[in-house]
């Protein structure tokens, strides 16, 4: 199978310090691929990287074939990658329904049908449309992050820490709703989590990151019979 | 009770000229946090290009309809201000983006000098005026000793006003465009993840305010019939107060604070001192941002964490 996403020897420097130091990365089609590690390991770095902003000062990364290390963020966007970012980013006095509206910005109208769509996997959110984006409870935030990144319909979804200060019971549904989207559309996943037992159990491959680097790479359960993955990510982690 | 009425009228109508050239200090700072300096003399720039427009229409071309003559005029002024700011943000603020905070608010200072200065030596210090036009009103109320008017330039006025304000507020609040403008408001980064060009946003920005100025310009020209290379600046510094007092990033209180702005203008000049008006128009400046920092219509704090 061929990569969706590639990145060979990317690294990223943030002024002077480096803060990815030579990353390879795969993401094939119809893959949930997760990325664990800890806090500062760079993840979150790795996901904005994608999208140029920070920009990769060495290596390549390619999408669907194509070498976008040096695109305009906003014309990555329009190659139908979308990310739910770290801290979730909505836009706080637009309503449910703008920031929804926002995410189909990539593609020119027809979104009555997305809109539908998304609302079926996301119901809590068709009745808070009105509502500003400001005023929803974390989960549903977390919620409408990911439903305005599915707006434009992306054949790559980047997720970083979904699950991030939620109710398990909410992590878990968005945990459902990943491999839904997975199983059922063919939806390629990179998710960055923070709760790697549930992502390690969800994802078939994933990486580990650690101070710029990837150390370890597998399938899922490879990663989680590691000892020194559950050593370093899973003690106490597990349910 | 009927100078008040008049001044009330008299008072809108320089509101409404007011709130125009406020909505461009306004959404430019919505957006990228700047103070544009050289708002002011845009809206200068915007009038003479009216000016030359309308000596080009009425004299060469012949139109003789006062209101078709002025729709040519309004349109033409539009389309080349906001030419001339777009090229302003291109060449004076763009570069300057990610540099330290007061360096795009010196080139604003730096671009507000070279337009005074160049319309100064391109068209000369003294007024320049057009034929007064619209002479006409109509008498509202009043005896023989004091009769309240509106003109129909007055009223020309609300109507071209009125009309832009539905326009802009549809543009701004329903359209695809006006999201991704106020995207871009709230969330830069966030905004080009989901596809918006960010600087092309910003351009339409100034492109916009630009337009809304000329707008004003023209309504500023037509009304007191003369213009001057100067007139960027108290009319500027007005707008710019009228912003703040009704909350700088708010596009209602740049209207608001513009028609409030204008009645205070009036007000005091027919109940204190024609002398002092500016200063009246300028004290509300230093006492919104003593006392009232957010204004009128300031952000609602929604936000949370
Ligand atoms: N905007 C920034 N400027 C400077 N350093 C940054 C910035 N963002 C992140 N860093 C640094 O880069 C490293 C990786 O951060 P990040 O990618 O956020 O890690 P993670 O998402 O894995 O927690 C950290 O050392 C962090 O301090
Ligand atoms: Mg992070």
């Amino acid at each position: 199978m061929t990569s969706l996403l590639c990145l060979r020897g990317v690294k990223t420097y943030y002024g002077n310090i480096i803060a990815l130091r030579g990353i390879d990365v795969d993401v094939r089609e119809g893959e949930i691929v997760t990325l664990i590690g800890a806090n500062g390991a760079g993840k979150s770095t790795l996901m904005m990287t994608i999208f140029g902003n920070p920009r990769a000062r060495e290596g390549s990364i390619r999408f669907a074939g194509r070498d976008i290390t040096g695109l305009p963020t906003h014309e990555i966007a329009r190659l139908r990658i979308a990310q739910s970012p770290e801290g979730r980013r909505i836009f706080p006095r637009m309503t449910v329904m703008e920031n929804l509206q926002m995410g189909a910005a990539v593609r020119d109208g027809g979104t009555a049908a997305d809109l539908k769509r998304v609302l079926s996997l996301f119901p809590r959110l068709a009745d808070r449309l009105s509502q500003r984006g400001g005023t929803l409870s974390g989960g549903e935030q977390q919620m409408l992050a990911i439903a305005r990144a599915l707006m434009g319909r992306p054949r790559l979804l980047l997720l970083d820490e979904p699950s991030l200060g939620l109710a398990p019971i909410i992590a878990r549904q968005i945990f459902d709703i990943i491999r839904i989207l997975n199983e059922r559309d063919g939806l390629s996943v990179l998710l960055v989590e923070q709760n790697a037992y549930h992502a390690l159990r969800l994802a078939h491959r994933g990486y580990v990151i650690v101070n710029g680097a990837i150390t370890i790479s597998g399938t899922g359960h490879e990663l989680l019979a590691r000892p020194e993955v559950r050593a370093a990510y899973l003690e106490g982690g597990r349910r | 009770m009927e100078v008040f009425v008049q001044q009330l009228i008299n008072g809108i109508t320089l509101g409404s000229i007011y709130g125009l050239i406020a909505i461009g200090y306004t959404m430019v700072f919505g957006i990228i946090g700047m103070v544009n300096f050289a708002h002011g003399d845009v809206f200068m720039v915007s009038a003479f290009i009216g000016l030359i427009a309308y000596l080009i229409v009425t004299a060469w071309l012949g139109i003789a309809s006062a209101v078709g003559a002025l729709l040519i005029v309004l349109i033409v002024a539009m389309a080349l201000t906001s030419l001339v700011n777009w090229t302003i943000e291109r060449i004076a603020y763009r570069p300057l983006r990610g540099s330290f905070r007061l360096a795009p608010l010196i080139s604003a200072i730096g671009m507000s000098i070279l337009l005074s200065n160049f319309v100064q030596v391109a068209q000369g210090p003294r007024n320049k005026s057009i034929p007064p036009l619209l002479q006409g009103e109509f008498v509202l109320m009043g005896r023989e000793s004091y009769q309240v008017t509106l003109s129909h330039r007055q009223l020309l006025i609300w109507i071209v006003t009125a009309v832009l304000l539905v326009v802009f507020w549809y543009l701004v609040s329903r359209t695809a465009l006006g999201r991704a403008q106020r995207a871009c408001e709230q969330d830069q980064k966030m905004a080009a993840l989901l596809g918006v060009d960010v600087d092309r946003t910003i351009s339409i920005t100034f492109v916009i305010g630009a337009a809304l100025a000329a707008v004003a310009g023209t309504m500023y020209l037509m009304y007191y019939g003369v213009v001057n290379f100067s007139d960027g600046f108290t009319p500027g510094v007005k707008a710019f107060t009228a912003a703040v007092l009704g909350g700088i990033g708010s596009l209602p209180g740049a209207v608001v604070g513009g028609i409030l702005i204008g009645l205070v203008e009036t007000m005091w000049s027919a109940y204190f001192s024609i002398d002092y008006k500016d200063v009246a128009a300028f004290s509300i400046l230093a006492i919104t941002l003593i006392f009232l920092p957010q204004g009128l219509l300031g952000r609602p704090e929604v936000e949370k964490v």
